[in-house]
């Protein structure tokens, strides 16, 4: 009884001490709102925004709740991300690649990338790729063009766009009066944020893909060149396969990283999760419930992601490539 | 209490892990100044009684006691008891971070509440006893594996301990560091500690042992003194396992 | 003919590694030759505004004059001009107190760095704020650029640590109650972006406190961080503990070491010096995650060089400005990350 109780008390004493903590907090904030005549509690959402939002892959005019504003920032935030990690993940495996390559020029290039990336701070690589989009590229009657339909201004990079209606045909951008008509246009604020954060994640894969290279023992190599493999076929047949199961996990780090990272978008105006929290929370005041609901989110993305990855590893567990 | 109390005794000791029973009621008793040295093959529960003797492990049935303490879950019993229970393990254990006098006096200081000085003196006796006073200030890793273990002997003596246990002291050193480890506890067993070693040194068994204890399967097959057990070994097993490990 | 022998072996070995070569190669002298002839050749070094300075590259170079005449503003903000010689003092002050502490023989005790520290922060805020010795006080909204950045990451970091040991050791703890505690905080803060941490104590600790306390933003900024990085460290602290062998706990349990005395006399000086790699490496990110500070109006380094491009007679030289701004994080971030790798190195000896 006496033994039970002596490892019972400290956990109690811990959880009475958090608890306490928590209700003091609560009973200050409930205080505080009354006070101030916010009233708790989601019924918000389903109150007219009255915000425009510039970028959206669904539906949305003001007209519409902070529910639906709060959806079209969550698709915004996957965009970003699945394309990101795509992005990323292409990137750092060539800079990886590059950087165990035998040619010393190609082997110090990817060092040269990943030291100067990794050092800088993100958040101020992002503004440096917005200001590029923003301030360096032309205005829109002064487009570069890339190549046929491709127009890059100061407006963003437009993409001709497939159209089903009446028949197929390419829908071209082109330009009608100050801006383009047409297409896709991909905004400054979007390809600066897509750019930065797959930039800035390849630099980390990259490293992941190095010590994944270098994990799988040199004896594969040998045992592959000494079957008459060239170094190339050695490394994709052979070393990267194997090298899978050590890369998995930091990967899943990394890329739950790049989804959390793309919440900086706040700071350059993109309109996804966090900036359209931060602008519902500025307009209702609901900071609680608009932070809780938002951090309740990111965390459920930080779990599919990782879900997502632990069962393609559990296949390569099946198939005997992974421990 | 008397002078002829065992020093330590289990009775019907039990321990499991999941479905495996490690130990299937031991039953043991070392009186004071004894040397008790436990051999059997690999897997036969010799480190698991010991480790249950200072509650390195739990035993979830039976009873053990040293010096009239009972070992229960309270953490009290079990904090008088490690007091007086010194061991010495395979892998030495000393600590890397710290100097080998640090190692010893380490204890002493926080829980015997030793002055530090007094700590120190004890500690370079001790150091004496084992041969390597000149170690005093280097670090573990920069000592040989005997030597290291020599401290660790030191280390747990510093505690002045009524009992020292033995877990396998010999078995991850270099041949020719052996001789000089098992000769700092011929030593010891000469001033009279009361010891407990799981080993497989049938030499040092011979010169030191009063009482061999033969385990295997969890269990203690056979109990005698080392010229009955090296000369006419009663049970099947216990020839087998000296046929094993003195036959070639 | 030893240089051409190498580049025989690492440059030109085989067709397709030639190709390789010419071909990078004359990317990045075209690269390299493009920054020698925007930053050096064709940039101006002196101007006395915007205009006259784009009159003189013909925006064909680096317009320096800008950051000759918003360096002061970029690493110091609203700092009083007249009294920006004391924030530098505290600048230098950070960064001897970083050097002095990369010293192994200091770690033998915890004593001499923690007492560098304390003093080093307590002189640092004596001179920042001043209101004693005859230095006029500069409240804490001036507290800008260089210093700022330094700040929050240094006291954000040190007030992070304790946090992080205790959540590290709760992890691993048998009770589990603590362990439930513990693995649900470092979850919950680690599966979220650090900024939602930074708004919500921005935004919510007022809320959280009586009515009538008012926290500054600095505060508020610092409170985040800190739970923000205590998350953080205590994974990295975990990694050590658990590459401490069993064996270690055992001996110390013999000996009759109390929980307490074996924690903080045989685990935690192994588990923390096993670690000071990886440890360096989140100060690394820690401090370049400071600049997100900016998203809840604090001047760091990185929005005093943001807010100087933004003047009506010097609009638009942010690459100057974010070049040079960057160069410090690089030199920063670059040493700490050798330093990092030169005791992984040692160690491994």
């Amino acid at each position: 009884m006496t033994a039970k109780l002596r490892i019972l008390l400290p956990q109690l004493l811990v959880l009475a001490i958090v608890v306490g903590l928590g209700a003091y907090l609560i009973h200050n904030t409930l205080d505080n709102l009354a006070r101030q005549g916010v009233a708790t509690g989601f019924a918000y959402l389903d109150r007219e925004a009255a915000f425009e939002i510039g970028e959206k892959l669904i539906p949305y005019t003001s007209a519409d709740s902070y529910g639906r504003a709060l959806l079209v920032g969550l698709a915004n935030t996957l965009e970003v991300g699945v394309l990101g990690c795509i992005l990323a993940t292409i990137l750092g495996l060539i800079v990886g690649v590059a950087r165990m390559s035998r040619n010393w020029l190609i082997r110090h290039i990817a060092a040269l990338y990943i030291q100067a990336i990794r050092n800088v701070p993100l958040l101020l690589q992002l503004f440096v790729w917005w200001d590029l989009f923003r301030v360096s590229a032309p205005p829109p009657r002064q487009a570069w063009q890339i190549m046929p339909g491709f127009f890059l201004s100061n407006r963003g990079l437009t993409i001709p766009l497939p159209s089903f209606e009446g028949g197929f045909h390419w829908d071209i951008p082109h330009l009608a009066g100050f801006n383009f008509a047409g297409g896709h246009i991909v905004t400054p604020e979007f390809a600066a944020l897509l750019i930065g954060l797959v930039i800035y994640t390849a630099a980390f894969i990259a490293e992941i893909v190095r010590a994944g290279i270098e994990g799988v023992s040199k004896g594969q190599t040998e045992a592959a060149l000494a079957l008459g493999l060239k170094p190339r076929q050695a490394l994709f047949l052979i070393v990267l396969p194997q090298a899978r199961r050590i890369i998995l996990p930091p990967l899943i780090t990394d890329y739950q990283a790049l989804i959390k990272n793309s919440s900086l978008a706040v700071a350059i105006g993109f309109p996804e999760l966090m900036a359209i929290t931060n602008t519902t929370l500025n307009n209702t005041g609901q900071a609680i419930e608009a932070i809780s609901l938002m951090m309740i989110i990111y965390l459920g993305l930080s779990l599919i992601t990782s879900a997502l990855l632990n069962w393609y590893n559990a296949r390569l567990a099946l198939k005997g490539m992974a421990r | 209490m008397t002078g002829t109390d065992p020093m330590i005794s289990l009775s019907n000791v039990e321990k499991r892990y999941g479905a495996f029973q490690v130990l299937k009621g031991v039953s043991l008793e070392v009186a004071r100044g004894e040397k008790v040295v436990v051999c059997g093959p690999s897997g036969s529960g010799k480190s698991t009684m010991i480790r249950c003797i200072n509650r390195l492990e739990r035993h979830e049935a039976g009873r053990i006691t040293v010096d009239g303490i009972e070992l229960t879950d309270d953490p009290k019993q079990i904090e008088a008891i490690r007091r007086d229970v010194g061991m010495v393990f395979q892998q030495f254990n000393l600590f890397p971070h710290l100097t080998v006098l640090q190692n010893l006096t380490l204890a002493p200081v926080k829980v015997r509440g030793m002055k530090e000085r007094d700590a120190r003196d004890l500690a370079m006796q001790l150091l004496e006893t084992v041969r390597i006073p000149e170690q005093a200030d280097k670090y573990p890793g920069q000592l040989s594996g005997g030597q290291q273990q020599r401290v660790a002997i030191a280390r747990a003596l510093a505690m002045k301990p009524k009992a020292m246990l033995f877990d396998e002291p010999t078995s991850a050193l270099d041949p020719e560091m052996i001789k000089e480890v098992l000769d700092a506890m011929v030593a010891l067993a000469g001033q009279g500690m009361t010891m407990i070693v799981v080993t497989h040194e049938m030499g040092f068994a011979r010169q030191v042992a009063d009482k061999i204890v033969f385990m295997d399967q969890g269990q203690i097959v056979e109990e005698a003194t080392p010229t009955d057990f090296f000369s006419k070994p009663k049970s099947e097993r216990a020839q087998l396992f000296l046929s094993n490990i003195l036959g070639h | 003919m030893k240089a051409i022998a190498w580049a025989r072996a690492n440059l030109f070995n085989g067709v397709w590694n030639t190709i390789l070569t010419l071909v990078a190669g004359y990317l990045i002298a075209r690269g390299a030759w493009m920054a020698i002839d925007w930053g050096l050749i064709h940039a101006a070094w002196s101007a006395p505004d915007g205009r006259a300075c784009r009159a003189i590259t013909n925006d064909e170079g680096a317009c320096w004059a800008f950051i000759e005449q918003w360096y002061r503003f970029i690493l110091f903000g609203r700092f009083p001009p007249g009294e920006q010689w004391r924030a530098l003092i505290v600048v230098i002050l950070f960064i001897g107190m970083v050097v002095v502490s990369c010293d192994r023989r200091l770690w033998r005790s915890a004593w001499p760095i923690t007492a560098i520290w304390v003093v080093g922060l307590i002189v640092s805020f004596i001179l920042m704020h001043g209101g004693v010795l005859g230095l006029p006080v500069v409240t804490t909204d001036l507290w800008n650029g260089l210093p700022l950045t330094l700040f929050l990451s240094v006291i954000a970091l040190a007030g992070a640590f304790p946090l992080a040991i205790l959540l590290a050791l709760g992890r691993r703890s048998d009770y589990p109650i603590i362990r439930a505690l513990s693995v649900g905080y470092i979850e919950l803060v680690r599966g979220v972006p650090i900024i939602s941490i930074l708004f919500m104590a921005s935004v919510m600790l007022p809320l959280f406190l009586p009515a009538g306390v008012n926290i500054d933003n600095l505060i508020r900024a610092l409170v985040g961080l800190m739970l923000f990085y205590a998350a953080a460290l205590a994974e990295v602290i975990r990694g050590g503990l658990q590459a401490i062998p069993t064996g270690q706990y055992e001996a110390a349990d013999v000996l009759g070491l109390s929980f307490g005395q074996k924690t903080r006399l045989v685990v935690l000086p192994q588990a923390l010096s096993i670690t000071i790699p990886p440890l360096v490496n989140t100060f690394i990110a820690a401090f370049k995650d400071t600049t997100l500070v900016t998203i809840v109006g604090l001047f760091d380094l990185l929005t005093t060089a943001s807010n100087s491009i933004t003047d009506p007679q010097w609009r638009g030289f942010y690459v100057e400005a974010y070049v040079f701004v960057a160069a410090i994080y690089f030199v920063f971030c670059f040493s700490m990350s050798r330093y990092s790798r030169s005791l992984e190195r040692s160690t491994e000896r």
